[in-house]
């Protein structure tokens, strides 16, 4: 226990004397992308707290109040600052709300992608021969169907089957499962390509003449030398698994309205946005834009400031 | 050569076999066409002899077996909304799917190459660190939303274009219905056209750009510079060949990415295609047009991700053709 406190502040040093940190405290957008990213997490952690009304409670909106536009315009009522949408539900809450949804499911889905991906990856890369070919085969076709086209269809069998009573109760489960499966082999071809530079290196010799365990090597070992690829992928995953879920829920096949994503709110306002209610469908998809478009320019930084081998064609 | 080619056609068909397998799953676990055929007036006794002489209690391998027999034969049942054979229904909305894919695809060839280009020959200009910036805000906004604010901008506000459907549309060749020969229907392709190419023309150029810097920095791209060779000839003859090499493997399963972005455009155009009868049939449970569309998606991937491999193998002589692990 000792051992850890004492090397806890020198890791705090280490991390603040790295190359790391100096490039981020040079980079103006990479400051800015970082603190708004934070914004969102807090925002949607502290959702219940912040929010002035619960958009999932009935009680608290009125039909009346429906569609006002947001209180900068001549109509609009100081109450909603963003407006409210058709069932008179605050805007703001909702995109909270709304925002704390996306994220979840875009972390939750990328979690399970590289839970998958990096035991796939880690047994291709670290046995290789039969199963090293097999498994990328599976990879490459997989890599061939789009994500989004696979999510769209198995989807929508599953609400078919299930109707869209239940398959509404299932959604976000379901949305976690389907964007989760479908883009392992990203994670997958990544880590292999690491494990396979880092096979061939002297420690983890050592490590094997010591009789260790593969399982051992392969988690303890190797893991943590492809932790930089790991972490640049990541964020532009969780930045395509809140568009797809945006795009899943926009078709229907997502979030269901009463407990909308940022995608199920866009979509829910586009059919008013042709009677001049524009604020339904553009505020949250501003909203929707600056977070992926955060989270992309931190992933364009971090691949620039840790330049891992990645993966490519 | 042969090795490849059988390797990746056996590859295809395997594929293909598993799309086939998941869609006879589908299809038997999904409505029942029993219902859709007789409605619900019909006793339970009549019923049981009715499924025994459709077969629809023989054993799972027969049934698969009928299926894909018919389903080669092109016959991948009846829509039970249009009470027309599946595949033909499908097929009808094609053309409409391709137009939009092709429009999508020029505006992507003809600014993606040129930008790319540009980015990486001159990286510290104002237009190529604009165009990168644009394309970093391009592959943020999902497509929908493009549509949506192409929709709300351009037809609500301004006015400019029609916000859905086809417009006027001519026959070309008896049986395919085109919108590129009418101003209005060209007037129509616009929006859906762009919002289509909105997310793949980011990619694009930022792909482009990376492989051309890379070769750039290339040993016999030095080489021609030391020759005297006119950067013209260096950057468009030399240098692009090369570059477009990744960009033939990145843009074939972009094509079967396309196809699913075309559901999502159709749905705010209105555009009556494919995608847009997906949709449809998915809430009307219609479960012989859903097999249909995901037979000939599937298909449609699996023939561009064979060709474009075989393209690349072709173009490419690095990649080994021997059948063995090109990576």
């Amino acid at each position: 226990m000792q051992n850890i406190e004492a090397s806890s502040p020198s890791v705090w040093a280490r991390f603040k004397g790295s190359h790391f940190w100096h490039s981020f405290k040079k980079d103006k957008v990479a400051i800015l992308s970082f603190v708004i990213f934070l914004t969102y997490i807090l925002a949607s952690l502290l959702a219940p707290l912040i929010a002035p009304f619960d958009p999932y409670d009935m009680t608290q909106f009125d039909i009346m109040d429906s569609e006002i536009p947001p209180s900068w315009q001549e109509s609009g009522d100081e109450r909603f600052v963003f407006g409210t949408d058709s069932q008179g539900r605050d805007m703001w809450s909702t995109i909270l709300y709304g925002t704390r949804i996306s994220l979840t499911i875009g972390i939750c889905a990328v979690l399970l992608q590289a839970f998958l991906g990096i035991i796939i990856g880690l047994a291709a890369g670290y046995f290789g021969g039969r199963i090293d070919s097999f498994l990328m085969r599976l990879a490459d076709i997989q890599l061939s169907f789009s994500t989004l086209m696979v999510a769209i269809i198995v989807l929508a069998v599953f609400q078919a089957a299930f109707g869209a009573e239940l398959y509404q109760d299932l959604a976000l489960f379901m949305l976690v499962l389907v964007i989760g499966i479908a883009e392992w082999p990203q994670y997958a071809r990544t880590i292999r390509a690491s494990v396979l530079a880092e096979r061939k290196k002297e420690y983890v010799d050592a490590a094997r003449v010591m009789g260790l365990k593969s399982n051992r090597i392969m988690f303890r070992h190797i893991l943590p030398n492809t932790l930089s690829p790991i972490l640049v992928i990541s964020t532009v995953q969780i930045a395509n698994a809140i568009i797809s879920e945006a795009s899943l829920s926009f078709l229907g096949l997502g979030m269901p309205p009463s407990q909308p994503s940022l995608g199920s709110l866009i979509s829910s306002g586009f059919e008013f946005i042709f009677s001049g209610s524009w604020w339904i469908t553009i505020i949250p998809g501003i909203a929707l834009i600056a977070l992926v478009l955060v989270m992309n320019l931190l992933g364009d930084w971090l691949r620039d400031v840790l330049n891992p081998k990645l993966y490519k064609g | 050569m042969l090795a490849f080619l059988i390797r990746r056609l056996v590859q295809a068909f395997v594929v293909m076999f598993v799309i086939s397998l998941i869609s006879f799953s589908i299809q038997d676990n999904l409505g029942d066409p029993l219902r859709e055929l007789v409605g619900q007036s019909v006793s339970e006794a009549e019923r049981q002899a009715l499924r025994d002489e459709l077969g629809l209690n023989d054993p799972f391998l027969t049934q698969y077996w009928r299926f894909a027999k018919n389903a080669v034969q092109g016959d991948l049942g009846t829509s039970y909304f249009f009470k027309e054979p599946a595949l033909d229904v499908i097929l009808k909305k094609l053309p409409a799917t391709l137009e939009l894919v092709f429009g999508a695809t020029l505006i992507i060839v003809f600014l993606s190459v040129p930008l790319g280009v540009y980015a990486a020959i001159k990286p510290n200009t104002l237009l190529a660190k604009a165009v990168m910036g644009f394309s970093i805000v391009g592959i943020s906004i999902p497509v929908f939303l493009t549509a949506i604010m192409l929709v709300y901008v351009f037809a609500i506000e301004l006015g400019w274009a029609p916000s859905y459907g086809r417009g006027e549309l001519v026959h070309v060749m008896g049986y395919w219905e085109s919108g590129f020969f009418t101003a209005d229907g060209l007037a129509h392709l616009i929006l859906p056209s762009i919002a289509l190419s909105s997310i793949m023309l980011p990619l694009f150029i930022r792909l482009i750009r990376a492989e051309m810097m890379e070769v750039l920095q290339s040993e016999y791209v030095k080489f021609a510079w030391a020759k005297g060779i006119s950067p013209k000839r260096i950057y468009f003859l030399h240098a692009l060949k090369n570059t477009m090499l990744p960009v033939i493997t990145v843009g074939g399963v972009q094509i079967g990415t396309m196809v699913a972005y075309t559901i999502l455009t159709e749905t705010v155009f209105q555009w009556p295609g494919m995608g847009f009868l997906f949709l449809e049939a998915v809430n009307r449970v219609d479960t012989p047009l859903i097999v249909a569309y995901l037979i000939v998606v599937g298909a449609i991937f699996v023939v561009t991700n064979t060709i474009v491999d075989l393209i690349y193998g072709l173009v490419n002589p690095t990649v080994k053709l021997t059948g063995k692990q090109s990576h």
